[in-house]
Order: C-alpha cells, then sequence, then structure tokens
C-alpha cells in the first residue's frame, strides 16, 4: 500500500525532462485499456449517479431538488433503520471475519500441505458454490416447518417450539451474518495463509532460539509482516458487508419489519419498485461517503499500528 | 520507432477489443432471432413468409409486418412455452408476417426486469400481467399506449356483463385504458378435506362452501384437539407474491372495508379491521394458526401440498390445477370465513397492455395479438383455459363446458358472486404491499394491533395522496 | 530438553488437538451446505418438504433434473461461463498493463491517477446501476452479456493488485533491459508478464468468481430467458406459486459442481499465485 515506495525514485528526479515526457506517455498507453472500461463504465455513471442525486428523477419526472433527497432521506425512518443495520452487519462481520480468518489461517498454517491445502478449499467452498446457490440451501435449512436446523434443535431438546429463523426480529439479520460470515471467509483464510508464507522464518526462528513464546513471535514479528494483507483483508470485507444485498433480496426481502434492510436493499427498493431513482441515488452516493470513510479509517489505523 | 510500434500495438488491441465486442453483440443477436425463429417451428408458416414480406403482404390484403414482442407472467400456462407457441401459431395462421417472440419472466425478478427494460428502453411491446396494477402504474407514467380502441362498445358491453370492476381495473386512475383484459378469478382458500373429515369439522362449513367466524374458529379447536396436522394453518407474512389471501383472511372475519367506496382512503384501521388482525394474532397465540414472517405464499402453499398444514390462504382455479398431480388428498375449496357469513373475496383480473415504443407497425401488430388472444371466438376461450381462470366478456360463456375441468371449475365459479370490492385500483398500490407485510410483520411481532394498523394506514395514504398529485 | 520446553510441547498438543477439533467441526459445517443442495437435488417433493429430514436420500429421483432441463440451464450455465471467462480475460490484460505502468512508471498524474482507482473501490457497485442501465441501453447492449462484462472489467479492483505485483519486479532488471535496447512492448511481454504471472492467475480467479457471483448486475441487465445467467436462473426457479426445493437445489447444483471441479483441479496454481508475492505492501 505504500504508494510511493520505489527506492529509486530520487534517480528519476534526476533524469531529463524529454525521459520523463518518454515515460509517462509510455506510461498513459499502458494504461488506456484500463482507463477506457474504467472511465467509460465506472467514472461516467458515477457521475451520472451523483449528478441526478440532486434531481427528483422517476420515470416521469426530472426537477432540480437540491439536497431534497439527502434531507428527506434522513427523515425516512426506513432509510436509518436500514443504516442501522448495515451498520451491525459491517461492525459485527468485519473484526469477526478478520480475527477468524487470521486464526483459522495460523491454525492450518502449520498443518502438512495436504491437510492445509484441504482446510484451505473447504473454507473457500462456500465462495466457489455461489451466492445464489449458497442463498437457496440456507433458506431451505431455516424453514420453519421443514428445516434442518429446527429439526436438530428440537431432537437435541434445544428448542420445544419451531423458530422461524428467517422470519423472526430476533433472529434473521443474525442469519444473514451467519451467512455473509461463511461466504466472506474464503479468501481472507488464503491471503493470510499465503501472507504467513512470506513471513521470514530466519527471523521466527531466531526469535524462538531466544526463548520468545509464540504469542510473542506472533505478535512481534508475524503480526507485523502481515499487516498489509490485514488491511487490504479489512478494506474488502468491509466494501463487501456494506453491499450484502443479494442474501437479502433471496431470503427475506428486508423483513420481517424492516429489520433486515440494508441501505443496498433499500436503494434497490425505491429505485426497481417505487421508480425514484433520485432518492436512490442519493442514498447511494451516502453509501459511498460512509464506506469511503470507514476505509480511511482502516488505513489510518492499521498504518499507525505497523509503524515500528 | 519503437514508441510508434508501442503505440499501434495499443491502438490496435484498443480497436480488437471494441470490434471484438460488437461483433460478439452481433452474433448474440443473430442467434438471438434465429432461435426465436426455432422456438416457433409451429408458426413456420409466419417465419418463412418473413423472407418474401411483398408477395405474401400483398396477399394477405391489408396485413401489416412486423416482428413483436411479448413478455408474460406465469399466469397459468401463460408460462408455458409450448401452449404459447401454439397461440402464436394460430394468430399468424391469420396473420403470417407478424412474428412473436416471448419472454417468459417470474414473479421474483420480472418487476426488476421489466423496471430495467423501462429505463434502458428495450421494453417489449406486449406485456401481460396480473392483478398488481403495474401496467396502469407504467401507464400513469408515460409508458404504455392508450387501448381505447380495443374498448370498442361490444368489447365495453360484454365485459361490463360480467362486472364494472373489471372495466374499472382496466383503467389508470385518469381514465384511460391502458390494459385490456383477458381473465379473471377470485381468490378462496382451501382446506384438507380428509384432515377436516377425521377431525369432524367439516360440520363446520356450509354447503356453499361459506363459513362463519365463530364456526372457522370451532373448526380450527376440533383440527387442534385431533391432532390431525402439525400446523392449522400458516399466515404467511413473508414479501413477495400472494398477499391477497392474507388481506381477505384478515377484513374478512369481522367484514372489514379494505378501502373507502371511491378508493381514495385506506381503511383496515377501523374497528372491524383490527379487530380482525387481533383475533389473528389471538388464534397464533392459542396455538389455532401459526404464522411465519420468513414464509410466502410459496412455501405455505407448497406445506399444504405436503400435507403438513390443514388449509392454505392462497388458493385459486390456478393454484389447484397446478397442484392437482402432487397433492395426495382432496384441496376442498372454501370461502373465507366472515363474521355475517357473507365472505367477500378478492378478485385477480388479468390481461394485456401494450408499451409504448414509438412504433406505429409494431403497435398495430401488437394490437391484432391481443385482440386475436382475447376476442377471437375460437382463440379467446382457449386462451382463458389455459390461465385456469375465468373470461371477462360474458359471451364466452363457460369456456370449460365439456372438458375434464368442468366439474372442477365449477366449484370456483360458484365463489364468483361473492367478488368484492376490486380495491386494487387505489394509487400507491405498489407502497401499500410492502407495508402490509410489514404491518402484518409487527403484529404478530408483538406490536400493538390497533398502532401497527394505523401507522400502515398512515403510511399508505401517504403513498396514495403522492401518486395521486 | 529443559524442564520449560517439554511443558510448552505438552501445551501445545493439547492446543492442537483442541485446534484440530474446531476446524473438522467448522469444515463439516462449511461442507454441509454443499452436500445438502446435492442430495437434496436427488429427493423427491415429499422427501425433501417433511419435517424430518433425510440425511441420505434413500428413494433418489431424477424428477428435479428433468424439470431443470425442461429450462435452458445448460445455455444459462454457459452464459455465466462465457462471462466470467471473457471478464476475467479483459480484466487480466487492462489490469496488468495498467498496474505495471502504476508501479514501475514515474508520470504526471499517477498518484492523483492512483488515488481515484481506489476510491473508486469503495464505490457500491449497485448504486451506478441506474445510470449504467442508460448507458447500455445507448450503446444498445442491454440484455446482452456484453452489459455485465464491461463494467466488470471497468471495476478498479484489478488493477490495484497487479499495482501490489508488480511493484515486486526488480527495477534494475528493466534497467537492463533498456539498455539493451528493447521497446515497452517487449519489456512488457519478456520481463513484466513472466514475473506477475502468478499474480495474473490470482487475480483470475477473483474475476471469475466475483463475475458469477454479481448477482444484480446480471438480474438489471439481462431479460431474455436465454441470456440469463444460472445464478439468475436459479433464483427464476422460485416461482411464486411453488416453493420446489427439490428443483431449486437441482439447479443449484447444477451451478456450483462444475465451478467447484474446476476450483479444485486449479487450486494450486491459484494458492500458488498468492502465495508467491500477493498483497504485499
Amino acid at each position: 500500500m505504500k504508494v510511493g515506495s520505489m527506492s529509486g525514485k530520487k534517480q528519476y528526479t534526476k533524469r531529463s525532462k524529454v525521459l520523463v515526457m518518454r515515460e509517462t506517455r509510455a506510461a498513459y498507453l499502458f494504461l488506456l485499456p484500463a482507463l477506457i472500461f474504467f472511465v467509460g463504465f465506472i467514472i461516467v455513471p458515477m457521475i451520472m449517479c451523483l449528478v441526478t442525486s440532486f434531481f427528483n428523477y422517476t420515470m416521469t419526472d426530472f426537477t432540480f431538488v437540491g439536497f431534497g433527497n439527502y434531507i428527506e432521506m434522513f427523515q425516512d425512518p426506513v432509510f436509518i433503520r436500514a443504516l442501522k443495520n448495515t451498520i451491525l452487519i459491517v461492525v459485527v462481520a468485519v473484526p469477526v471475519v478478520t480475527v477468524f480468518s487470521l486464526w483459522v489461517s495460523s491454525a492450518i498454517y502449520p498443518l502438512h500441505a495436504a491437510s492445509r491445502s484441504f482446510f484451505r478449499c473447504v473454507f473457500y467452498l462456500p465462495v466457489v458454490t455461489g451466492t445464489v446457490a449458497v442463498a437457496v440451501v440456507w433458506k431451505w435449512m431455516f424453514n420453519k416447518y421443514t428445516g434442518l436446523f429446527n429439526y436438530v434443535l428440537n431432537s437435541a431438546g434445544v428448542i420445544d417450539e419451531n423458530i422461524s429463523w428467517l422470519g423472526d426480529e430476533r433472529f434473521a439479520i443474525w442469519c444473514i451474518i451467519l451467512i455473509l460470515f461463511t461466504t466472506s471467509i474464503g479468501q481472507p483464510i488464503v491471503l493470510y495463509v499465503a501472507a504467513l508464507g512470506n513471513v521470514d522464518s530466519s527471523i521466527v526462528e531466531a526469535a524462538q532460539v531466544d526463548g520468545a513464546t509464540n504469542f510473542q513471535t506472533f505478535w512481534r514479528i508475524k503480526w507485523p509482516s502481515i499487516m498489509p494483507t490485514t488491511l487490504y483483508i479489512l478494506v474488502i470485507t468491509t466494501i463487501n458487508s456494506f453491499q450484502c444485498y443479494a442474501l437479502i433480496q433471496l431470503l427475506t426481502s428486508g423483513g420481517p419489519n424492516h429489520s433486515t434492510d440494508t441501505i443496498m436493499y433499500y436503494i434497490y427498493y425505491e429505485a426497481f419498485r417505487l421508480y425514484r431513482y433520485g432518492y436512490g441515488n442519493a442514498m447511494g452516493v451516502f453509501l459511498a461517503i460512509i464506506i469511503a470513510v470507514f476505509s480511511a479509517i482502516q488505513f489510518k489505523v492499521t498504518k499507525a499500528g505497523s509503524v515500528d | 520507432m519503437k514508441k510508434k510500434r508501442a503505440l499501434a500495438f495499443l491502438l490496435t488491441g484498443a480497436m480488437a477489443f471494441s470490434m471484438a465486442a460488437c461483433g460478439s453483440q452481433q452474433e448474440t443477436t443473430n442467434t438471438g432471432t434465429s432461435s426465436q425463429a426455432e422456438t416457433q417451428t409451429q408458426a413456420e408458416a409466419g417465419t418463412a413468409a418473413e423472407g418474401t414480406t411483398a408477395s405474401e403482404g400483398a396477399a394477405a390484403g391489408e396485413d401489416i409486418s412486423a416482428d413483436i414482442t411479448m413478455w408474460t407472467y406465469p399466469i397459468g400456462s401463460f408460462g408455458d412455452e409450448e401452449t404459447v407457441n401454439g397461440f402464436i401459431a394460430a394468430f399468424n395462421e391469420i396473420y403470417p408476417n407478424n412474428n412473436v417472440s416471448v419472454e417468459y419472466l417470474d414473479y421474483t425478478s420480472g418487476d426488476d426486469q421489466v423496471t430495467a427494460a423501462i429505463e434502458a428502453g428495450t421494453t417489449p411491446d406486449i406485456i401481460m400481467e396480473g392483478p398488481e396494477r403495474l401496467v396502469s402504474n407504467w401507464g400513469a407514467n408515460g409508458k404504455m399506449l392508450d387501448l381505447s380502441d380495443l374498448w370498442d362498445e361490444e368489447a365495453l358491453a360484454d365485459i361490463s356483463a360480467t362486472s364494472e370492476a373489471v372495466v374499472s381495473a382496466c383503467q389508470s386512475t385518469d381514465g384511460v385504458f391502458y390494459e385490456y383484459p383477458l381473465c379473471m378469478t377470485t381468490h378462496c382458500m382451501a382446506i384438507n378435506y380428509e384432515m377436516f373429515e377425521a377431525a369432524d369439522a367439516l360440520q363446520y362449513i356450509n354447503d356453499d362452501r361459506t363459513w362463519t367466524t365463530e364456526n372457522f374458529e370451532k373448526a380450527l379447536q376440533a383440527l387442534k384437539d385431533a391432532g390431525v396436522a402439525q400446523e392449522n394453518g400458516i399466515v404467511y407474512c413473508g414479501g413477495q407474491g400472494g398477499d391477497q389471501g392474507t388481506r381477505a383472511l384478515a377484513m374478512n372475519l369481522y367484514n372489514a372495508e379494505f378501502t373507502n367506496a371511491d378508493h381514495t382512503q385506506w381503511t383496515m384501521n377501523s374497528e372491524a379491521g383490527v379487530k380482525g388482525l387481533q383475533q389473528l394474532v389471538d388464534w397464533t397465540q392459542e396455538g389455532l394458526l401459526s404464522y411465519d414472517a420468513g414464509a410466502q405464499a410459496s412455501d405455505e402453499l407448497q406445506l399444504f401440498a405436503n400435507g403438513t398444514v390443514a388449509m392454505t390462504f392462497c388458493w385459486n382455479a390456478s393454484n389447484e390445477a397446478q397442484y392437482a398431480s402432487v397433492v395426495g388428498f382432496t384441496p376442498y375449496p372454501v370461502a373465507f370465513p366472515s363474521e355475517s357469513g357473507i365472505p367477500e373475496l378478492c378478485g385477480g383480473i388479468y390481461g394485456f397492455g401494450i408499451f409504448d415504443n414509438g412504433d406505429a407497425t409494431k403497435a398495430e401488430a401488437a394490437k391484432r395479438f391481443i385482440e386475436f388472444i382475447c376476442d377471437d371466438a375460437t382463440q379467446g376461450p382457449l386462451s382463458v383455459a389455459s390461465t385456469g381462470f375465468f373470461p371477462v366478456r360474458a359471451s364466452f360463456g363457460n369456456v370449460y363446458a365439456g372438458t375434464d375441468d368442468e366439474a372442477r371449475m365449477e366449484v370456483f365459479a360458484g365463489f364468483g358472486p361473492y367478488l368484492g370490492d376490486y380495491y386494487n385500483v387505489t394509487a400507491g398500490w405498489a407502497e401499500q404491499r410492502t407495508a402490509w407485510w410489514n404491518m402484518l410483520q409487527q403484529i404478530f411481532g408483538g406490536e400493538d394491533v390497533q398502532t401497527a394498523a394505523d401507522a400502515y394506514v398512515e403510511t399508505c395514504n401517504a403513498a396514495t395522496a403522492a401518486a395521486s398529485n | 530438553m529443559s524442564e520449560k520446553t517439554k511443558k510448552k510441547a505438552g501445551n501445545l498438543s493439547i492446543y492442537k488437538l483442541v485446534t484440530v477439533i474446531i476446524l473438522v467441526v467448522l469444515a463439516f459445517l462449511f461442507i454441509f451446505p454443499v452436500y445438502w443442495i446435492v442430495t437434496g437435488s436427488f429427493k423427491d417433493a415429499m422427501t425433501i418438504n417433511a419435517a424430518k429430514p433425510q440425511w441420505f436420500p434413500l428413494n433418489p429421483t431424477m424428477i428435479n433434473y428433468e424439470k431443470l432441463f425442461n429450462n435452458p440451464a445448460l445455455r444459462w450455465l454457459l452464459n455465466s461461463v462465457a462471462i466470467a471467462v471473457i471478464a476475467m480475460g479483459l480484466t487480466c490484460l487492462t489490469s496488468s498493463m495498467a498496474g505495471y505502468a502504476l508501479a514501475k512508471k514515474r508520470f504526471v498524474g499517477q498518484t492523483l491517477l492512483f488515488s481515484i482507482f481506489i476510491c473508486a473501490m469503495a464505490l457500491p457497485k449497485q448504486v451506478v446501476l441506474v445510470p449504467l442501465l442508460k448507458e447500455m441501453s445507448f450503446l444498445n447492449l442491454h440484455d446482452s452479456i456484453w452489459a455485465v462484462i464491461l463494467p466488470t472489467v471497468g471495476w478498479p479492483f484489478g488493477i490495484f493488485l497487479m499495482k501490489q505485483f508488480s511493484e515486486t519486479i526488480p527495477t534494475e532488471m528493466l534497467e537492463a533491459v533498456r539498455i539493451d535496447g528493447a521497446g515497452e512492448v517487449q519489456t512488457f511481454l519478456t520481463i513484466v508478464l513472466p514475473i506477475v504471472k502468478p499474480g495474473i492467475g490470482a487475480l483470475a480467479i477473483f474475476t471469475f468468481i466475483s463475475t458469477w457471483n454479481d448477482y444484480f448486475l446480471q438480474l438489471i441487465m439481462l431479460n431474455s430467458q436465454r441470456n440469463l445467467t444460472i445464478s439468475l436462473g436459479i433464483a427464476k426457479l422460485q416461482a411464486e406459486m411453488s416453493n420446489d426445493f427439490g428443483l431449486i437445489m437441482a439447479g443449484a447444483a447444477l451451478g456450483a459442481i462444475p465451478i467447484i471441479a474446476i476450483f479444485l483441479m486449479f487450486q494450486k496454481y491459484f494458492t500458488q499465485g498468492i502465495t508467491m508475492g500477493a498483497v504485499k505492501g
């Protein structure tokens, strides 16, 4: 993540201007294909999104309302509820996914190659199975009458009345978080295992010879060197959790009583069911700002942590 | 030199991309059309004629030549490719130069796909839709064509003879006809006959398949005492379709009105409405009914079909046809219980709309197709029968006469007189549907019924006011 | 061996045992949904909807698959594959070029550009959908697989990842070939590509899987029956008036099993790619 971490930077500044120009031109030629797609299909719609968020933009209407949509947003109880739910998901899922994947990786890293790759595959399984397939099978397992959970818990005597897992305000969002967890953990584990492999083993050995405990070796040596990976995982998991949409649409449609409404789902609902595109876009812009703020905080915090 | 080579390399690369993109896009569309043709093998005459439009066109007189598309929700066999292709083939016998290609929508993502298509400007010519007021809504947004020329005097008289509700259901709030109806139904509920028999609960149902709220409760108690089913019935409150069942259940228990007479205000927070909702909550607490905010109508139906529950609140002729081969018992259709014994059943009116795609020829062809499907003396009744519902045209009479379905359909026809007010025409319908589920989820979650109902009505009235402006 | 290390070893083995047990239990929980999909797809409606689940289909039936193939399910699968593969190819190409330039070239606007890429990654993709929809319709690409592919390729994640990988290219090596008179293209092809190859492998898999799973974009961009993807297809199998879990499981199995198989075959390369220096600082 260190943007200008090139050791040879100084050399370049000494070079002639011609050379810099040449390099700039070459660089942009290399960037050109990516930029075409990026500008065309990300930047342009992004700007359109930002602009239309100031309009009462529906199927028939397109009138400028200034910050009207943004003001309405904060007076909309459903939006506030969705915002709270979204933050709950992020605040729970991100640390759990990060800590858990780090634990799993450290646990499977010392195992021998075959079992290591077995576990890595297993935890990656929900990712490759596909979100929709995973969602439908969980939907079935959570079913109040024919689902596996109620059967198992009933048989074990834990509950004596069937629970509507996805239809009960107390449980629904936790069920969503659980599924999100299983689909989010695969990639971090793969990355952490890789990162642990990159830790300089001679330093670790030296520390152990010096009598460092496992915990100390981990905290003093491994943790700082996997910091970039941690940052990356935090950012990616945060973005994914904020954008949790398919699970909601397929499992609860935001119910019961808006307890699983997320901003993403509410944007979809306003835009595609009620045709209020401007309002939806305003919420989208707001969501983008929150995600950016969250990511920036993570950058700051982890950067500060890795300085030593 | 090298710079130039690099530049050339990149430029050709970029061009190759864009060309590849365009090329394959074309390819997709081409294969698209050719296989549309394939799917219409019965319509061979039509497709073959397309190549020789001039000569054929001349032969058919004033025939016009157009390729039109239709999107349809799975309304009875209108979700079935084979049936629909048969209809198109029949259509092409008369209008050989009008190609009709069909896309089949589903209720889960269909609405979104149409919204997306409207925004992308890729709407079909014809859409076949159910009672959720989508066509009228799109019409009010200026996306549909006025179909008043299909609604000629004869049609108006014939359809009015069935029910004035059908006529008003096809009009937008400003009175324009955006929809042309094909069929209608009354939604009812159904019980598991054998289970009721075993619990000796059949005595509570009148011969005309109506029952009172009092007797309904007795039946629930009898079922519970006999322990014949895992659950007596499930008030499903997971949001997608099937809301008409829960609405009819709640409003009929104490004969509440869902909206006021001129469809401008929602009224389920009335004394009778709240009493009905409260009754449902009480029954679930007594274990006479179950509720599941995670279940949708489809889940509930599946449990009914499976014999897990003794009754379903989401039944109609089409569902019975669909489940006929799956169930191992006799599904016995009954009306919703009501205090007075005279239920007010929810109706469903299904029909076609035409998107305004700015092509007069296609619009004309689309109108011909709709006219053929709905009004043709032979095709019309066939189309209706394929939906499993009842004709909106009084002149069609009994479209099931002489078929295997005659006896079965007679039962459902018997519910016709109980068809209630078609309040679906009230503005703000889409918002109401979401708010309804939400209110149910709240009251079963322990919220005070009156408070929840008031909040629901307030939300709906706000939406209605916003939509009427 | 000192007393202390012995004790540590003893603790360690208990700790190890507990760890392994937890891992195995978790592994079971992660495998189970897939098992449930596959076995569920062979159960008939009665069994699948019974309150008492059947752990293994005692009377396996093919009826769900028969029903599934009444739909153009293979076509859906092919569409998914086509979208994912094309998006993967294009992303790898554009990202490796851009990543190399960002990491190894000094040029005007470099920091700004990289910051924009990073910021755009935070943007929820779905919020730009309505404008994107308009754009696709303007380009006449709505309801074609390109409407899904192009925005996916535009996503700057790959650029970010490939920049990280390209940082590992030794600058001296680039200098050396430049002195030897190699052109930019030649340098890229002969020096850069081989070094970042593992990164391309990782990016390929990430792109493939995320494209495959991008349900919302597909939902909005595709409508024709024959342009649907397998994800959309599975969702479509949930009808309004029936909930045929057997059929849905058959669809889910059809969508999941090929990908799982491919993943298992290539997982070695995948993890190798990452090990060789993925997300380095």
